[in-house]
């Protein structure tokens, strides 16, 4: 399978199998215009199999959504054929419109304009809780 | 500036610090009495209060203050709505302090977020109600002289009822409290405030639906309503609002030093036959809300007397 090389863009690399279509929809690539490759299922010699996310466009990643939903991604940035940026995600201690409170009694229920935001309250648990209730992220 | 939104906001120190501002002003009331000159006090309490909004304008007038005062939904712009952000906007346009209870969880922060001036959390639903707290802390104070070593009994709603998860966090950070949780299966504390408050700092507690069986080891009695308002099914209120009733009986296997507290208003959970008895201290804690008030209110407008 051929998938071209990028020339200016990002690779989400070590993506656990199985992860790139959430990914894929919670960094919200289908709203872009340039090409964007999923692959599946790749073969890995740390992990087994992988997803692998490529973008043919230099853009900022939401690294938050990756650090909570795949903690162990790389993203390469490639400007120019040439791998210029390694970047590795962490458990974001604080994460805005990624999670959405679901407790009919949070503020947020009522005032729409308002961000979820949620942080971390417990790292080993990845436990996030709603900044407004506390009521735990699902 | 410093709000007060969580009981978890204040540090150990910051609570002995308004606890002797509270007791210097029951010792000498006169000394406060001009304390607040010029400042005025907002109330938007958007949900029906009583005595919390009554101890927060006694408060402000017993220290020289104004009040502005919103009571209701129905009769502000919230009516038309408005949102918590712009009202905070606007009340911080009018006045040094303002205190806000609101039907909806976080409300007071999001006011927070968004004032120029303190914002004091009277009660978001059923997540926290700190002054609250600040009156249980104050009435444990001058009722038993210290907070450590004390097994501390909470019965009733366990679930729904903000004042219990407020105060299991403030007294949890004492050496030697021992927690006993009393209350129907269904509302029983939740998991998250037992793993935050009480495993993380190894706090013992135990759990049981039997009242009788735990009064006799208790120093403290914390007793609640079972709210109407916090439930969605009114089947299940009315199968659980009777579960606990305190009678001169029940009391007679207790300490003779126990002390009864309730955060009030009472339905039936605690006999009015109780009330004669030394050990009910709950109207006594109404008055000491009222000087645990005037002394956070002191604070956050950071005046000194």
């Amino acid at each position: 399978m051929n998938i071209d090389s990028i020339h200016n863009g990002i690779v989400i690399d070590h993506i656990t199998a199985g992860n790139s279509m959430k990914l894929y929809q919670l960094l919200h690539l289908d709203r872009l215009d340039c090409p964007v490759a999923i692959i599946k299922n790749a073969q890995s010699r740390k992990m087994g199999r992988k997803d692998i996310i490529k973008i043919d466009a230099e853009l900022d990643i939401d690294l938050d959504v990756l650090g909570f939903v795949d903690p162990g991604v790389t993203v390469n940035v490639i400007r120019d054929d040439k791998l210029i940026e390694k970047r590795s995600v962490h458990l974001p201690a604080r994460m805005t419109n990624v999670l959405f409170c679901k407790n009919p009694r949070c503020i947020t229920s009522t005032e729409q304009e308002l961000p979820h935001i949620f942080v971390l309250t417990d790292a080993d648990t990845r436990t996030y809780r709603c900044v407004y209730c506390e009521t735990k992220g699902e | 500036m410093k709000h007060l939104l969580d009981i978890k906001d204040l540090s150990v120190a910051e609570l002995d610090e308004l606890i002797a501002v509270a007791n210097d002003i029951i010792a000498d009331p006169r000394k406060y009495s001009e304390a607040c000159h010029g400042k005025k006090l907002a109330t938007l309490f958007f949900e029906p209060s009583t005595r919390t909004r009554l101890s927060f304008e006694a408060a402000m007038y017993e220290l020289g203050g104004n009040v502005l005062s919103v009571a209701g939904a129905n009769t502000s712009s919230a009516a038309k709505g408005e949102s918590i952000a712009d009202t905070a906007r606007v009340v911080s346009c009018y006045a040094d302090i303002m205190a806000m209870r609101h039907p909806k969880e976080g409300a007071p922060l999001v006011a927070a977020m968004n004032s120029s001036i303190p914002v004091i959390n009277a009660g978001d639903g059923g997540h926290n109600h700190p002054t609250q707290t600040l009156a249980d802390l104050l009435t444990i104070s001058r009722e038993k002289g210290r907070f450590d070593h004390l097994t501390v009994g909470l019965c009733g709603d366990l679930k729904f009822g903000r004042t219990v998860h407020s105060l299991i966090h403030a007294l949890s950070r004492y050496e030697g409290v021992k927690f006993v949780l009393i209350s129907p299966e269904e509302l029983k504390v939740p998991s998250y405030v037992k793993a935050e408050a009480l495993k993380t700092r190894n706090v013992p507690y135990e759990q049981t639906t039997d009242l009788s069986e735990a009064l006799p080891s208790l120093d403290i009695l914390y007793m609640t309503r079972v709210q109407r308002e916090r439930f969605f099914n009114e089947e299940d209120y009315l199968r659980l609002k009777d579960s606990y009733i305190l009678t001169p009986e029940k009391l007679k296997a207790a300490k003779a030093d126990l002390c009864v507290m309730h955060p009030l208003p009472r339905v039936n959970e605690i006999s009015v036959a109780v009330d004669s008895d030394p050990r009910a201290c709950y109207f006594k804690q109404v008055l000491y809300g009222k000087y645990m008030r005037m002394a956070l209110i002191l604070k956050l407008l950071e005046v000194k007397v």
